[in-house]
């Protein structure tokens, strides 16, 4: 039952926000969901009660499907990532003025309902649904606030995310077919036994439609654009949660269901993401607008975590978990200041700003524990999940090209240092300018979000040990599942 | 039998109400009320009480198929009468007339969903197709209208032509006009292929399936509005509820000889239809091919031919048709009927607009609405009769579908522009849009309201 309540509060929330006329009533009403969502998600957690994780009930009989939620490790850490983003985000927000508030915040929540029931839904059917139902707010969200060229980019980013998504539909539709009991629960498809040929198209089918929400390199071309075009509230939400849709998509719904499939494709899949990482890292440090700079560098890091997701190995993908949390914390932050620096000069040009190290203190402080988070520096949370993913590639079994792809990826962490530092002395360092003359710095609400987040990356950075709990049964069962050895390679 | 008797009586009184009733909203009062006693007449005969016995002689066959069918058309009309038939009176004069020619159309559509006779299905066919041509040239004084009913006139009666011909030959090789008594045991008789093709062929051109399709967009564009909402709907609807019945019955048996040709068609008209819907720049015109592309789509019932097949095409029919009529329905009002036109709509209409939301996505075959569900039962059909390639060429086009109609929805919502409604928007206009947007969402998540007829 929690795991439904989990889902309806963001659900019907959403719902009774679009009637709040009032920017206020809808933006505190906004607030007081997403921190009960937090509040039942933290709980849901730390329950020992399994019944209360799992959530049946009929529906689309005729189909074969149900409505059924489940939270397992990898769910509940998602979820709560999901959880604890919104309030931030909204904290952080706070003084953005919308249009149509009770709109905007009424699709930011039903948002979050898509997200937390993609990541708990057990039944492909449905999760199908909620996938989609993710979708269609955000698309409306950049088209209604975002920035200039919104329409186009957006409609770009839509088109693109669909097309992966009716291709995903065919895959699940390929299974149904397969399954002796003409189900689309998760098991069945967990218990199918394909042939290789049919593992192989449903690998791609499936596969694409999570590259194509990672991003993934070639499919990343909409990224960029949509991070850049879309009000910054809702960037947050697309690249420090929505990009996880596609990494736990694969690690879900691909790798157990065809396994041979995913270690036959495994170094094609290893391969995209390792020139994704290196070409959008070299692409990150040629960038002179903050937003762009940021969006080609979650492509380098949601990169890594493909990569390593196809290593299938314990510390890899524990590595794996950790980091899909982490970076979805540590982008937060970084959105967070890019919108300060935007909303007080005017722009987000690197070449514009400078000098602003003196004039405010506290930002810079924070903007600088972040961005060594973003090059995982030891004793930030990012270096845990980041060493865990090299340790993972480095060690695996399962490609014979192992020490070339860490080398390769690990190029990442030098470019990552050379972009992120460049980024850092642009704004920060260096002359003030007319622009930046009179910088003030930032505002308490601010400051809270940024200081948790801060908190939250010298918490995990130190102690990561509750994060790698929680994963940690998880991970073994998924190794089980997705586990060749009975098929006698390796 | 309740709907066939009933409606042709309807278009009877409507045809001589014109001389008893002065005003138009008398006219249209009786069309209504008309209507909904041939919907009550339908319901009864589909919990089992029929109200006429007549024997058909073993030539139709009402079947809860036919009749959920023919339910899901006349509520379709109803939806069609109650949004749009004040249009109507923009057209011409003869204004009960036009009544009297969709209540044809209807007793026309339960011949084409219950034949088990060759006969019936052309007299069918026929009934549909004769009073359209009259409605697309409905508007006298204008040019377009009259190319309109000429054109489909001309092609009408050809296709027609070859349907005869086509039944003849399957006589001629069977010697029954039963369609189901058409086993064949050994090898294909070269006439029944013959004769199959050419049915195959007229069928296709009225669904209009490319490459038969080149009429379409021409009638389409040509007929007034408010009769292209109700041809491009119900009616096209209806035409594919005959055509499965017709190759479930007659030919289901020699699948080998037609699948191909079949899955060729559904592929053209996938791909025709929805490229071309890419580029145009009147939403009318627009509607018109992707009635081409959604025609795609139904299609793959006719590849398919299964139990899931059945029940999409009855719920494509209704979520295609409501979401159509909608859409028409609004389109009519405006005095731009370009993309252009719609342009900062959502500002002075934000709940029609939210509606035309809803129709869109539906069209679309986004998820939570009816075209999402009844799209996926044709997938379904179509991954469970075994060719994953069509289904994933059939999905690629549906994601080029949403580029068109969602043109529609960002000139409504993020473009700015003061456009002019032709005919004003009225509380209850509003309120039906919003109930049918209300039932497409319920459809799409809960498709057995809806498919469980077709079984208890």
């Amino acid at each position: 039952m929690i795991v439904l309540l989990l889902l309806l509060l963001p659900l019907l929330g959403g719902l009774v926000t679009f009637f709040l006329k009032e920017a206020k009533a809808a933006r505190g009403w906004t607030l007081l969901v997403s921190l009960a969502t937090l509040a039942v998600s933290i709980y849901a957690l730390t329950t020992k009660s399994t019944n209360a994780l799992q959530f049946s009930t009929g529906w689309m009989g005729s189909l074969g499907s149900s409505f059924s939620l489940g939270l397992d490790g990898m769910s509940g850490l998602l979820c709560l990532l999901t959880a604890i983003a919104y309030p931030l985000i909204l904290i952080a927000t706070w003084n953005s003025e919308y249009r149509k508030p009770n709109n905007f915040f009424g699709l930011m929540l039903l948002t979050q309902a898509g997200l937390i029931g993609v990541f708990t839904s057990t039944d492909a059917l449905l999760f199908y649904f909620f996938w989609e139902l993710a979708l269609v707010p955000v698309y409306f969200l950049c088209s209604g606030w975002g920035g200039e060229r919104r329409i186009p980019v957006t409609f770009k980013f839509f088109i693109y995310t669909f097309t992966g998504s009716v291709l995903m539909l065919i895959g699940l539709l390929y299974l149904y077919s397969q399954t002796p009991d003409r189900s689309f629960a998760l098991e069945s498809f967990y218990a199918l036994n394909l042939s290789n040929d049919a593992q192989s198209w449903v690998f791609w089918l499936l596969f694409i439609a999570f590259a194509i929400k990672m991003p993934m390199f070639p499919f990343h071309t909409w990224q960029p654009d949509t991070y850049e075009q879309s009000p910054t509230a809702t960037t947050m939400v697309l690249s420090g949660v929505m990009v996880k849709m596609g990494v736990f998509g694969v690690i879900r719904w691909v790798l157990p269901i065809v396994p041979a499939a995913s270690f036959a494709w495994g170094d094609v899949a290893m391969s995209m993401a390792v020139i994704g990482i290196i070409y959008a890292s070299v692409i990150a440090i040629q960038q002179n607008d903050l937003k762009r700079l940021i969006a080609y560098s979650s492509i380098a890091h949601v990169g890594l975590m493909a990569a390593t997701i196809f290593a299938e190995n314990k510390i890899g993908m524990q590595g794996v978990m950790m980091q899909m949390f982490n970076h979805g914390i540590n982008l937060i932050g970084l959105w967070i200041v890019v919108e300060l620096i935007e909303r007080q000069f005017g722009t987000r040009k690197l070449s514009e700003l400078g000098g602003i190290a003196q004039k405010a203190p506290a930002l810079t402080i924070l903007l600088v524990i972040i961005a060594f988070a973003n090059i995982s520096m030891p004793l930030t949370n990012a270096f845990v999940g980041e060493f865990m993913m090299f340790t993972g590639i480095w060690n695996s079994g399962v490609t014979q090209y192992n020490i070339v792809f860490t080398a390769l990826a690990g190029l990442s962490i030098i470019l990552g240092a050379v972009y992120t530092l460049n980024m850092v002395q642009k704004i920060f360092f260096g002359a003030t300018n007319a622009i930046t003359t009179n910088t003030h710095d930032i505002r308490g609400n601010e400051k809270l979000a940024l200081g948790i987040i801060v908190i939250l990356i010298l918490a995990f950075g130190i102690y990561p040990q509750p994060l790698l709990n929680l994963t940690d049964g998880f991970v073994d069962n998924w190794l089980k599942e997705v586990s060749i050895s009975n098929l006698g390679v390796n | 039998m309740n709907t066939l008797i009933l409606s042709a009586l309807s278009g009877v009184i409507m045809m001589f109400s014109g001389f008893m009733l002065n005003t138009r909203t008398a006219v249209r009062t009786l069309a209504h009320i008309l209507l909904l006693v041939v919907i009550a007449g339908t319901v009864l005969e589909l919990r089992g009480t029929t109200l006429f016995n007549v024997d058909t002689k073993g030539m139709m066959v009402f079947d809860r198929f036919a009749l959920l069918f023919t339910l899901v058309a006349n509520i379709c009309t109803l939806a069609y009468f109650a949004l749009s038939s004040k249009d109507m009176e923009r057209v011409g004069n003869n204004y009960s007339d036009y009544f009297a020619l969709i209540f044809f159309i209807l007793s026309g559509i339960v011949l084409a969903a219950s034949f088990k006779s060759l006969l019936i299905l052309f007299l069918g066919i026929e009934i549909i197709s004769i009073p359209l041509y009259i409605l697309a040239g409905s508007e006298k004084l204008n040019l377009k209208s009259n190319e309109a009913s000429l054109k489909y006139f001309l092609m009408g009666a050809f296709s027609t032509g070859l349907m005869l011909m086509g039944i003849a030959l399957v006589y001629g090789a069977m010697g029954t006009f039963d369609t189901t008594r058409m086993e064949v045991v050994g090898a294909t008789p070269v006439l029944l292929t013959a004769g199959m093709m050419l049915l195959l062929f007229s069928m296709s051109f009225k669904a209009s399936a490319a490459p038969f399709h080149f009429w379409t967009p021409d009638v389409y564009d040509g007929s007034p509005t408010v009769f292209t909402s109700y041809m491009a709907t119900v009616v096209k609807a209806a035409f594919f509820i005959a055509f499965m019945r017709l190759f479930t019955d007659a030919f289901g048996g020699i699948g080998m000889q037609w699948k191909l040709i079949v899955s060729i068609i559904v592929a053209m008209t996938l791909f025709i239809g929805n490229i071309t819907a890419v580029f145009q720049q009147s939403v009318k015109r627009m509607l018109a091919y992707s009635s081409i592309a959604q025609a795609g789509f139904m299609m793959l019932a006719i590849y398919s031919l299964n139990a899931d097949a059945r029940e999409g095409l009855i719920l494509y029919a209704a979520a295609y048709s409501l979401a159509t009529i909608g859409i028409f329905a609004v389109l009519i009002k405006m005095k731009d009927q370009s993309f252009e036109g719609f342009n900062g709509f959502a500002k002075q209409y934000p709940t029609i607009a939210a509606t035309l939301v809803v129709f869109l996505l539906s069209l679309a075959g986004i998820p939570l609405t009816a075209g999402f569900i009844s799209k996926f039962y044709m997938l379904k059909a179509t991954v469970d009769g075994g060719s994953l390639g069509l289904a994933i060429f059939a999905v690629l086009m549906a994601a080029v579908s949403v580029y068109y109609y969602f043109r529609l929805i960002q000139s409504m919502y993020f473009k700015e522009g003061s456009q002019v409604v032709a005919v004003p928007m009225t509380a209850g206009f509003k309120y039906t849009l919003v109930g049918l947007a209300a039932v497409t969402v319920l459809l799409g998540i809960f498709p057995e309201l809806l498919t469980n007829w077709l079984y208890f």
